[in-house]
């Protein structure tokens, strides 16, 4: 119990004092899985949109694939990836391993099913006939996508928060892509495993206690904007 | 409209992050937002260096890729040397050292698959195959040190003080102590292994051995927790924190000996290597600068040195049959 104590004051003493490179490591988190997250809410809501409005045969097997996609294992995807990053790999002169770019791919490849299948599962639930009758008022595609995202917007946020949660909270494929150099590519969570394997658990807890109040505040900021519609 | 201000603030925080990845990620370029030495971004000097960096005989960029990938291993990064040869590596030759430390089962499998550019890793009868198959060229003797046997205050096995590690392997299998193996093909786990083929044992399977498939500052802990008995290197152990219970039993034996070794990948086998790069780390690790480091380096805790510099020396000379082991 001491040891939660002690990383709760090593928590305050590192925010007051930038020691670990706090400061940089929450922003790099938070810059990776931001971008990751904004990728995926791209590919997301185009492909999700496309299964949801379109019916057509292996419909409901792309709907079991985008849901095996969300149960994924994060450390899988990153041995695919770094495969491909190697230098022995087929993409490997292209130099991203160990890089924040390498880390950025791996994590938009964990959220984009999420975010894709939680895009479906809301859009799905739209009443047809209520397009239609939006195309019949003269709209075009992207303007009736616009619109029906608009209404969708709170299951929308869902999807954003349940991608951002897989994505900064994810360990094994941010550590073998990106290699946790100092400095380059460390990020709170593959901080939190260093300070663990070298016996230092104070900080690990504290570095722990600063990825939950990263999660907490973008949870609060994109929970307010989710409200804001509310009448 | 109100929902429009936080639609702004969504696309603000979009165009954001979509910036940074542009600026901040390309490939081999670091993070804009970091704090970052002087040094890189730009060669120091086109063509000869400083004055102080060619005196020490550290090379400087001249052309080609800054970044090194350096494969090394775990102990190597938790005893905390690398933390203080790196930046002074970075300082001198305008390289970015991306030190990638994992066990070195993996990190000469990176050797032979052409994914890093120089080796410092601790297990020579391994390296014998990298070797071998000119996969590594220009290996060359870096330092030393040692290690140990750790156990329990009350050694239930009676092992203290052995002079032998063999003998001593021998009477935790007897005891049926618990003891907690590396198990990753590291080279703390290959020397282990090794030492149980000579007692002609094989604790695998049995229920007191346990593999903790992880590094040695993970596995220490695991053996602590367990007041169990496990192989480790010296500078790892002295570097565990307040709570570490176990203590060094055997100690000494020259089948101990944990030598490390640099290694260049080679650039004729592998067309991405940083040729330039991987020698000019592996000669500033065998240089007199590097050496005097490593010889000054110690444990913050007993202020004990970790290692021993050998540069210039022959294997046989620090007490190995071969330089291979």
């Amino acid at each position: 119990m001491d040891l939660l104590w002690d990383g709760l004051g090593e928590a305050i003493r590192i925010i007051r004092t930038g020691d670990y490179a706090i400061w940089e490591i929450t922003l790099r988190s938070l810059l990776i899985s931001g971008s990751a997250v904004v990728i995926s809410l791209i590919i997301g809501i185009a492909v999700g949109a496309a299964i949801a409005f379109n019916d057509f045969r292996g419909r409901n097997l792309v709907f079991s694939l985008v849901n095996t996609g969300m149960g994924l294992p994060p450390v899988v995807v990153g041995l695919l990836v770094a495969i491909f990053l190697w230098r022995s790999g087929p993409l490997g002169h292209l130099r991203l391993i160990y890089t924040p770019a390498a880390m950025v791919v791996a994590q938009t490849i964990i959220a984009t099913p999420i975010v894709t299948g939680f895009t479906a599962a809301a859009l799905r639930q739209l009443d047809p006939r209520w397009r239609t009758q939006i195309y019949a008022l003269g709209a075009s595609r992207l303007q009736m996508l616009w619109i029906v995202l608009w209404e969708t917007k709170l299951p929308l946020m869902a999807a954003v928060m349940a991608g951002f949660g897989g994505a900064i909270s994810e360990i094994g494929a941010s550590q073998m892509v990106g290699g946790n150099l100092a400095g380059d590519t460390r990020v709170l969570t593959t901080a939190v495993m260093l300070e663990v394997s070298r016996g230092n658990f104070a900080p690990a807890i504290a570095l722990s206690i600063i990825l939950l109040a990263l999660i907490f505040v973008v949870s609060l900021v994109l929970t307010t904007v989710q409200q804001q519609e509310r009448r | 409209m109100k929902g429009l201000f936080g639609l702004a603030a969504l696309l603000a925080a979009l165009l954001a992050s979509i910036g940074s990845i542009a600026c901040g990620d390309g490939g081999g370029s670091q993070e804009t937002a970091t704090p970052q030495p002087a040094t890189t971004g730009t060669p120091k000097a086109a063509t000869t260096g400083t004055p102080q960096a060619a005196a020490m005989g550290t090379p400087v960029v001249r052309s080609g890729p800054k970044e090194i990938i350096l494969a090394t291993t775990t102990s190597t990064e938790d005893s905390g040397l690398l933390d203080v040869l790196v930046p002074e590596f970075e300082k001198d030759s305008g390289y970015n050292l991306k030190v990638i430390a994992v066990g070195s089962g993996q990190a000469l499998a990176m050797g032979e698959r052409g994914d890093a550019d120089v080796l410092l890793v601790h297990a020579p009868s391994s390296e014998k195959k990298l070797v071998d198959s000119s996969a590594a060229i220009n290996r060359r003797l870096v330092m030393h040190n040692d290690f140990i046997i750790l156990g329990p205050d009350k050694d239930p096995a009676g092992i203290k003080g052995m002079s032998s590690s063999v003998d001593a392997l021998k009477k935790v299998f007897d005891t049926g102590s618990s003891f907690i193996s590396r198990g990753d093909d590291s080279g703390t786990d290959k020397l282990e292994k090794s030492l149980w083929k000579k007692a002609e044992l094989d604790p695998k399977g049995k229920s007191w051995y346990e593999e903790s498939g992880q590094g040695m500052g993970a596995t220490l802990q695991i053996a602590n927790q367990r007041d169990g008995y496990t192989l480790s290197d010296r500078a790892t152990f002295l570097a565990q924190k307040e709570g570490f219970v176990l203590k060094v039993l055997v100690e000494g034996d020259p089948l101990l000996l944990n030598v490390y070794s640099v290694m260049q990948v080679n650039p004729d086998k592998f067309s991405l290597v940083n040729a330039a790069g991987g020698e000019a780390f592996a000669d500033f690790m065998v240089s007199e600068k590097a050496q005097q480091m490593i010889g000054e380096y110690v444990d913050k805790k007993s202020g004990k040195p970790l290692f021993t510099p050998d540069a210039g020396k022959t294997y046989e000379q620090i007490g190995m049959k071969t330089p291979f082991g």
